[in-house]
Parts: structure tokens; sequence; C-alpha cells
């Protein structure tokens, strides 16, 4: 019987919930990497056994951890046991043992880079750019070993044998408004990655606070896609740069369009991103992080109107997921089993999903520690964990 | 306090903090095996060495400590010392572990 893999990321380690296709009775496996930060996981198309996590620490640095059987194990990519020195080896001639490559160093080089030493920090000055985490992994759909890494500060890097090894994406960042990129308030971060499987030369990704970006020759250049953003926060509200996207969402049969949860605004392109308008609508606030696509309604729309960017919980303390049928404008509000008073939780970016069985389920964490399933589209909601740490991520996998 | 460095090889202990002891799978304290001078420098070496999940952890993958982690020795903090300086004698006998440490800022 088919069913679902929840990979949820959190403040204090990872937390995977397993159902049947029913999706009524869960397993909740973990704290994986207990302890540490764990922004995103996410579940290669091409296997679904193979997992990649990035764990992370303001103390202790950036760990990538992959696993080949569907999360029950891990390992960091290029350290396998078998490749531990013996210490005697090591000692016999003094030799000290090989430093580890950089995980994730900034491309300077003249040939591929044109490289940037700084972007724009806090208070309008030039600050270098400095690596600090991996905000978000996109396995590739149909190579396993092939994946991308967002990371802060923003950058976009590629890994091509299993997480081992990373190599920049440098036209993103080289392709001639980097000096202009603006941290948003959780850094400069690239958080969202999207690949079109109709056309494996195009992708997309966000930046906060630098917009929507475009490439048409699998990541070699870039443009900056954000005409049709208006952003009142800004000293040019039209400009081409400098924009807080939130969330970018994409239906798998018709890449090209794309839907947007600005820091203000809800968006929809139908060009990939060279226009956009906003959609939306009757949403009680249109700011918001996450934005999901049904998996066979493609204008069917799902976000969590936040209250603002000051107040970071739901309007009137009622948690409520809305949708669209309509691919925007028109937004019904999802209660049913969600809490409807004093409710001041979060719902970060990278924290909505979707499956893909019969009956689409949807599914969200909560910055209080809450999961929610929804296994009729949003009809009806029920909590699967109500009390894990603070919930960055969560991504879903359909199982055969 | 400090000493020239040893002929035989020295075992070092070391305390590790919680995270990484997660991370490599370890007890608190682990022991490794420095062939030369005992410094900050070659304890990592070796640490590292031994133990490859703790690669760019204690130090970036350019061999820098990290802002955010400390190292102690015989109460004294020496995470400013330079890295090929040597360690205490206590700390090259065995008498005393190695300290590692996260800062203390916010839990």
């Amino acid at each position: 019987m088919s069913g679902v893999r929840i990979l949820v990321g959190t403040r204090k380690g990872a937390f995977i919930l397993s159902a049947d296709g029913n999706r009524k009775h869960w397993t909740v496996d973990g704290p994986h990497f207990a302890g540490w930060e764990v922004y995103h996981l996410k579940g290669s198309p091409a296997d679904p056994n193979r997992i990649y996590a990035s764990q992370t620490s303001s103390w202790f640095g950036q760990i990538i951890q992959r696993s080949s059987d569907g999360g029950r194990t891990w390992e960091q990519p290029g350290i396998d046991p078998a490749d531990i020195p013996k210490i005697d080896e090591v000692q016999e001639d003094g030799s000290m043992p090989a430093p580890a490559p950089s995980l994730f160093a900034y491309d300077t080089s003249a040939e591929t880079g044109k490289p940037l030493t700084t972007h724009r920090w806090y208070d309008g000055t030039p600050h270098p750019w400095e690596f600090a985490r991996v905000w978000h992994l996109e396995p590739s759909l149909d190579d396993p070993d092939t994946v991308y890494a967002g990371v802060e500060d923003a950058a976009l890097f590629k890994s091509t044998d299993g997480g081992q090894s990373w190599q920049e994406l440098a036209g993103l960042r080289g392709h001639g408004s980097g000096t202009e990129w603006d941290p948003g308030a959780g850094g400069l971060c690239l958080h969202t990655i999207l690949l079109d499987r109709q056309n494996p030369d195009r992708m997309y990704v966000a930046i906060s606070s630098a917009g929507a970006f475009r490439t048409d020759d699998a990541g070699q250049t870039w443009r900056p896609i954000n005409q049709g953003l208006v952003s009142e926060q800004i000293p040019n509200p039209t400009a081409e740069i400098g924009h807080c996207v939130h969330n970018l969402a994409m239906h798998p049969s018709r890449p090209d369009v794309l839907f947007m949860q600005k820091h203000w605004d809800v968006m929809r392109s139908d060009d990939g991103g060279d226009a956009w308008h906003e959609v939306s609508g009757n949403l009680p606030s249109d700011f918001g992080f996450p934005i999901a696509v049904h998996a066979h309604e493609p204008e069917t729309v799902y976000v969590v109107p936040i209250e603002s960017d000051s107040l970071h919980y739901p309007p009137e303390g009622k948690l409520r997921v809305y949708r669209s049928r309509g691919g925007g404008h028109e937004w019904e509000p999802l209660t049913r089993g969600l809490p409807q008073e004093h409710c001041y939780v979060n719902i970060l970016r990278d924290a909505m999903s979707v499956d893909t069985l019969d009956q689409c389920g949807i599914y969200f964490g909560t910055t209080g520690g809450q999961v929610y399933a929804s296994p009729d589209g949003g009809d009806h909601w029920t909590a699967i964990v109500r009390d894990l740490p603070a919930v960055l991520s969560v991504e879903v996998q359909t199982l055969p | 306090m400090s000493e020239a460095p040893s002929a035989r090889p020295a075992r070092i202990r070391v305390l590790l903090p919680d995270q990484l002891q997660r991370l490599a799978k370890l007890e608190r304290e682990v022991t490794v095996t420095v062939g030369g001078p005992v410094t900050q420098r070659t304890v990592l070496d070796a640490l590292e060495a031994s133990f490859p999940a703790l690669r760019g952890t204690i130090r970036d993958h350019a061999g820098r400590r990290r802002p955010k982690v400390r190292i102690f020795a015989c109460n004294e903090d020496v995470s400013h010392n330079p890295p090929d300086e040597p360690l205490p004698k206590a700390i090259a006998s065995g008498a005393e572990p190695l300290f590692v440490l996260g800062a203390i800022s916010g839990g």
C-alpha cells in the first residue's frame, strides 16, 4: 500500500513522520541530529530512499547528512568509516591529516565567477560574503547523486557526488546585481529552488531580500524576474532588485505558472516569471511565508496568512490555511481541526508541502512544534504531533 | 607551564561538547595520540584524523578556530594562543584533558 513520509526539520533536530495511504495512524521517528538546527531535509524524486539534510550550528558550522535507506541511517558524505586513518599511520611520519575541503567555498575565480567580494549590509555598507548555512536542499529530478543547495550568504551550489563536494553556480551572484543584494530579517539567504520538469535547463531561485531569478541554461547565467512586484518597504518599490520574496511554488505540469508569497502580497506569473501580478484578493493578510500548489489541481493554491512582518502570528489568533481554487484572487479559509483562538505561532517558508496521493494531502509545521496534516486537500486537519521543537521545514515524500 | 616537545607519542585526553559527541557518536572524553609537539594544532589534527566527522566543526575548513568555540587547558582559556604553542605539561602527560566547548551565548 502506498504511504507518505514527512521530513521535518526543527531547531533541535529532525523527525520523520510516516503513515500508510490512509494517513490516519502515524509513527514518529527522531530526533535525528539532536540538538542541531536542521533547516531542511528533502528526498530525491529519483530514489525516495535517498534523503539529504542540512544540519547546522552557529557554533560548529555546516554538516550535510545523507541517507540511502529512507532516513533510518545517515552518513556525512565523504566521511566513510573505512576512510578513517589509523592513528599509528598518521603519527609515524608526523604528517598532518589532509584538511577537508571547504564544503561551500564561494567561487572567486576570474574565469567563472566575475568574483564578487561584497554584498550590501543592513546599513547599506559593503559587506563581505560569508557562508553561514544551507537553507534549502533540492535534489535533482532524475539523479539521486545530484543536489542543489541554497545557502546564506545567498548563493547556489551544486553537488554531483551525493553531497560530498560542492561547486558554486557563480553566474547567479555574478550576473551583475549581487553587490546590491540586501539581507532580509533572517539573513541574506537563498531559500527557494524550483526545477522545471519539462525543461532541465530552466531553474528558479528566490533570495531574501534580492528577489527571484531564473536560468535557462542549467545555471550558467541568470537574470532577475521581478517585473510587476511592488514593495513599498524599499526606496524604489518597483526596482528590479531588492524584493523580499518569501517562497515560490509551481505545479510540475505547468512550469510556466508560478505562485509567489512575497513579504507582502501573493503574486502569480503565467510566463515563467517574466511578469507578475497580484492575486492576494480577499486574504485577511497578504503577508506570509509558505505557498503550495495542490498535486492534481494546478489552479488550487494554499497560503497561510500572517498578521504582519512585525507580528509573526496569524490574524486574530486564528490559524487558517487559505485555499484558492482559481489560481488566486478568491480565497477560502480552511479551519476544521485548526486552533481558532489564542494561536500565535508562525509557519515558516519551507514548512508546507503536499503529497501526490489520489486525494492530495497537505501538511505544515509551526514554530510552536505542531505538524498538521489534511488528507483531503485542506478540508479537515489533525495534528500529527504537537510538541516538537520549532519547525523549520516540512517536506513530504509519497511512497509507492 | 609549557614543555618541550616529547619524543614519545603522547596520549592526549580531549573533552568534547554535547553537540559534537552526538555528531561523531563519541563519549564526552576521547583520547588521541600525538607524535610530535603537543599543541592545539597537533591535538586538533589528531582529533580530526581519528574522528573525521569532527572535521570543520571545531575549526572551519580553512583551519581557523570557529568564533564560538573555546579551548581550555588546565582552567586557562588558550583559545587565542598561537596554535603551535606547546600546551601545558599536564595536558601533554594526559593528567588533564583539553577542554573544547561551545561559547555560552544564548543556550
